[in-house]
């Protein structure tokens, strides 16, 4: 029993003034709150316990989160790290991707150049003939010829405008598409544009392919015209779904070459149509290749996804020519029959200010 | 006999009817234009009969020149018609080419035209 309850029933029992049964009540009492008071012990014995452990626990745990925390600082440095190592890559992709296709452009910059050069150099030479032949007219005093000989020379000269013209478009189109900073906006012809980045691409992979050979199938709105855009941006659109038709309808031609049934008669065809519509104008490039699989269309606008053999494509194209569409208001869509063929769409909006001019 | 030229640029056209001015108006020489490969062959088949001279661009879209040259010398069981290739300076590739299909002979670009009136004239 607890001592200062010993003693105070030690006290109880040696007193005289109590009567026996009270002694007795009291006896019972202080028993009853010595076993009280034991539990009690016991149970803060036991808390004690716990808590004890608790602490111990808690101990454990805060070490644990700041190991933790530790990691994640060190994780966070290392992710930030390779962020800006990706950002890095990716500028140097895009870079890469229009290096490639401005590649893909001198090519057929050069071919589609010498064309018109040569017509300002015949045109020319030719026109200085003429004029040596109408000065023999004139002495001759044959008026009808000097006149038909004038309106050919007329003729020519506006042929050299025209073919100097062309040439000069080229090369801006060239100096253009080279240029890293996002260009202006202004009105452009959607149809000469398409017509103009449609050549380009398909000399560039001439000259680059001796083999690669496919027919063109242009369908033009005239009611098109003009459109504000950044040309070159569009441009590099253009140049880039056409680069994946060719592509494709030129892998189901070699396909096809391998077959002994000699299916060979395969014509490899790309059609660029344009068209007006209500509210929006759509340039839609279309091929016979193979078309792409349901499972991966989704994936086709997306960074970095290639089907091509490495060297052959970046899996930027798409991922670049839909974040300049979207820049212009516009929508880029896809769909395709597998085996039979694809389209890609591009819509862009015709503003008000648009319809005016 | 008659001089078919193929070439993808309408203006070629206008060109050679200037160029040899003179020489048509005197009915010296007699020309025809294609403006694709499928073109060339279906105006070859309304002019069977009559001896041809083709000149033929390389590069043009659809049936290429090399592709037409090549048909040309396979189809036409009589006597084939004179091809005469006009091939980009420095394109050995085309031109070998050209040479192992059997075109007859080949003018460079930018066309000599002195040289090929030359030409003209003497096969003719
Ligand atoms: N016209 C098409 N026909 C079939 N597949 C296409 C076509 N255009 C794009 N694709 C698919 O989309 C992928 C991504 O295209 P893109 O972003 O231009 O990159 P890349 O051409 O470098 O592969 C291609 O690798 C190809 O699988
Ligand atoms: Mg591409």
């Amino acid at each position: 029993m607890n001592q200062n309850l010993q003693h105070i029933l030690d006290l109880i029992n040696e007193s005289s003034k109590l009567s026996e049964d009270d002694k007795t009540i009291v006896h019972n009492a202080l028993k009853k709150a010595d076993k009280d008071l034991v539990i009690s012990e016991f149970k803060l014995e036991r808390t004690n316990k716990v808590k004890r452990t608790t602490a111990i626990l808690l101990e454990e745990t805060i070490e644990e989160l700041e190991q933790k925390q530790a990691a994640i600082k060190q994780t966070n440095i290392a992710l930030n790290k390779s962020l800006e190592d990706l950002k890095s890559t990716q500028a140097q992709l895009v870079q890469a991707e229009k290096m490639a296709s401005l590649g893909e452009l001198t090519a057929g910059i050069a071919h589609e150049i010498q064309n018109p050069l040569n017509f300002v150099n015949n045109f020319s030479e030719v026109s200085k003939e003429l004029l040596e032949e109408m000065l023999e007219e004139l002495q001759n005093g044959d008026t009808e010829e000097v006149n038909a000989i004038a309106n050919d020379v007329i003729q020519n000269l506006e042929k050299i405008v025209h073919h100097g013209q062309r040439a000069d478009g080229i090369i801006k189109g060239m100096l253009q598409h080279s240029r890293t900073n996002s260009g202006e906006k202004e009105a452009t012809d959607i149809n000469v544009l398409v017509d103009e980045y449609l050549r380009l691409a398909y000399h560039g992979l001439r000259s680059k392919d001796k083999t690669f050979n496919a027919s063109l199938d242009t369908n033009y709105d005239d009611s098109v015209g003009k459109l504000n855009i950044v040309p070159q941006d569009i441009g590099r659109v253009i140049l880039n779904l056409i680069t994946n038709a060719f592509y494709a309808s030129n892998e189901k031609k070699k396909e096809l070459e391998k077959e002994p049934s000699g299916l060979n008669r395969f014509q490899p065809t790309v059609s660029i149509t344009t068209k007006k519509e209500n509210n929006h104008i759509e340039i839609k490039v279309s091929d016979n290749g193979n078309g792409i699989p349901k499972d991966i269309i989704a994936k086709i606008f997306q960074p970095f996804f290639t089907t091509k053999p490495t060297g052959q494509g970046t899996g930027l194209g798409l991922s670049l020519s839909y974040d300049i569409i979207t820049a212009h208001k516009g929508e880029l869509n896809a769909n395709s029959t597998e085996g039979q063929g694809t389209e890609i769409i591009i819509s862009l909006p015709i503003k008000d200010q648009d319809k005016w001019k | 006999m008659k001089i078919l030229v193929v070439d993808d640029e309408q203006d070629v056209k206008v060109l050679f009817q200037q160029r040899f001015r003179k020489e048509i108006k005197k009915g010296e020489l007699d020309f025809v234009f294609a403006f694709s490969g499928e073109e060339a062959i279906k105006t070859l088949e309304t002019i069977a009969h009559e001896a041809v001279l083709i000149l033929s661009d390389i590069n043009m879209p659809g049936m290429s020149g090399l592709q037409l040259l090549e048909i040309i010398k396979k189809d036409y069981v009589a006597p084939p018609p004179v091809v005469m290739m006009v091939t980009a300076y420095g394109d050995e590739e085309n031109f070998n080419t050209a040479k192992a299909l059997g075109a007859d002979d080949f003018l460079t670009k930018p066309v000599d035209f002195k040289l090929l009136k030359e030409k003209l004239i003497q096969k003719k």
